[in-house]
């Protein structure tokens, strides 16, 4: 990492923020036109192909690719051997999110208090941010606009330790039909395995960061990810819950060791509009 | 493809069936979670609405601020089960349209019926494409709201398709 400027670093969130908010990520965007030639239904090859002009008008316009701009999470993996000196990361990420919702005429979608005040906040503050110590000598910082609509539709099962594969398959596949429509597929599943009960759910996150198509290191674990895909889209629920075969475009899944009495499983969803990015500093 | 203008007369609604994809022009009213809430507690409390609902389509959208030179920003439907505690009211004084994504309850469904009322469902995460076919946009009220004020909204052509129809056919058939 090289000696940088707080405003510089601020300039470069944001950046960050208003390429990831008006740029469908090239993955989601092959994947979703290569989903065309998979979808059986009219009506589900309709919606598929005016969610790619919906991607190019937002690209060239300069223009939201889905209104819901979403709430700010980041990712940042901090390398030991980096030199933040006097730099203040956290107020970095929280002034670049309200100066890039602001002046990128993004929504903001954020309320001061969950349940009596509801008051939006108006530039989308406060991100959410995840700090993770790394043996690198740089900082990576990962951004998604995490939409509400699929959101909403997350889960968690504490599963018994011997529920297994099937355990998980089946899980999934109930939270996706429950989901059916609402969380606008073709979806993106991002699936959080083992640790406990918070840090299955943040790998659940984590695991929708990875690019589509990259393969998941572990060979049983990229054969479960297939199962479960080919699970999820045969249920018929399809574009937009419609009706089709293309209900996901992708199931990630990351893992980590956990207690013997225990098998969490978190699902998180996203929508077709999968925004994530990064930056390396 | 169909063409249809509101407001939305009764046996034009009668004409629609579920699976239909249709280009819909005119005047919509914008309204999310928070503005259905208060409308119902007019009714409830006897009091007027700030606007006429009769024959009316409400699109559940909260949009994004707009450029300068433009009307509106990205304006994709948002998920409405969440208004599904509310339309059953709106149905059964006038409202005879909603536009949104994803199932409605049986409630919901029973007031289409009951009323003559339409279900259209927009492409959810299409808003850059959708805020084309927006050609006005005005704050009617509850602008302390935010992007969830009620906005009197003037679509030209805005590609729908008639997710249930006033009959009770659920395109959301998995359900």
């Amino acid at each position: 990492m090289k000696n940088i400027k707080y405003e510089d670093l601020v300039g470069k969130i944001e950046d960050l923020i208003l390429q990831t908010s008006y740029n469908l990520p090239s993955d989601v965007y092959e994947a979703i036109k290569k989903s065309k030639d998979t979808e059986e239904s009219t009506l589900g090859k309709s919606i598929l192909e005016k969610l790619l002009i919906n991607a190019d008008i937002a690209r060239d316009e300069k223009l939201p690719i889905c209104q819901d701009t979403g709430s700010a999470v980041f990712f940042v993996e901090i390398g030991r051997k980096t030199n933040l000196q006097d730099i203040e990361l956290s107020k970095a990420i929280y002034e670049a999110t309200a100066n890039a919702y602001r002046k990128g005429y993004l929504r903001s979608s954020i309320v001061i208090d969950p349940v009596y005040n509801r008051k939006n906040s108006g530039d989308n503050t406060p991100p959410i941010i995840h700090y993770e110590l790394t043996e690198t000598d740089y900082i990576k910082i990962q951004f998604a606009a995490k939409g509400g609509g699929a959101e909403n539709m997350s889960g968690l099962a504490m599963l018994k330790p011997l529920d297994g594969e099937d355990g998980v398959v089946n899980f999934v596949c109930e939270l996706v039909k429950k989901a059916y429509g609402n969380p606008c597929p073709p979806i993106v599943i991002g699936i959080g395995i083992g640790g406990n009960f918070e840090y299955s759910c943040y790998l659940a996150k984590k695991a929708l960061l990875r690019e589509i198509g990259q393969k998941n290191p572990d060979p049983d674990y990229a054969r479960l990810e297939e199962k479960i895909l080919d699970a999820v889209n045969s249920l018929g629920i399809g574009p937009q819950g419609l009706g089709g075969r293309v209900t996901a475009l992708a199931v990630h899944i990351l893992t980590y060791p956990c207690h013997i009495a225990s098998l969490p499983v978190a699902v998180n969803l996203n929508c077709h509009v999968s925004r994530h990015g990064y930056i390396i500093i | 493809m169909k063409n249809i203008s509101t407001p939305l007369s009764k046996n034009v609604i009668e004409d629609l069936k579920a699976g239909e994809e249709i280009l819909l022009s005119g005047y919509l009213y914008t309204a999310r979670d928070v503005a259905h809430s208060r409308l119902c507690k007019l009714i409830k409390d006897g009091k007027p609405l700030p606007f006429d609902i009769k024959d009316q389509v409400f699109y559940f959208v909260g949009p994004t601020p707009p450029r300068p030179g433009y009307v509106i920003g990205s304006a994709g439907p948002t998920t409405s089960y969440r208004m599904d505690e509310y339309s059953p009211i709106l149905i059964e004084h006038g409202l005879s349209g909603m536009i949104g994504k994803g199932n409605r309850s049986s409630e919901v469904i029973d007031a289409m019926i009951k009323y003559k009322a339409v279900y259209f469902a927009a492409i959810g995460g299409a808003g850059a494409l959708i805020a084309r076919c927006i050609k006005e946009a005005t704050i009617v009220c509850y602008e302390d709201l935010g992007p969830e004020a009620i906005r009197k909204i003037l679509v030209v052509d805005m590609p729908l398709i008639v997710a249930i129809d006033c009959y009770g056919n659920n395109l959301y058939k998995g359900r």
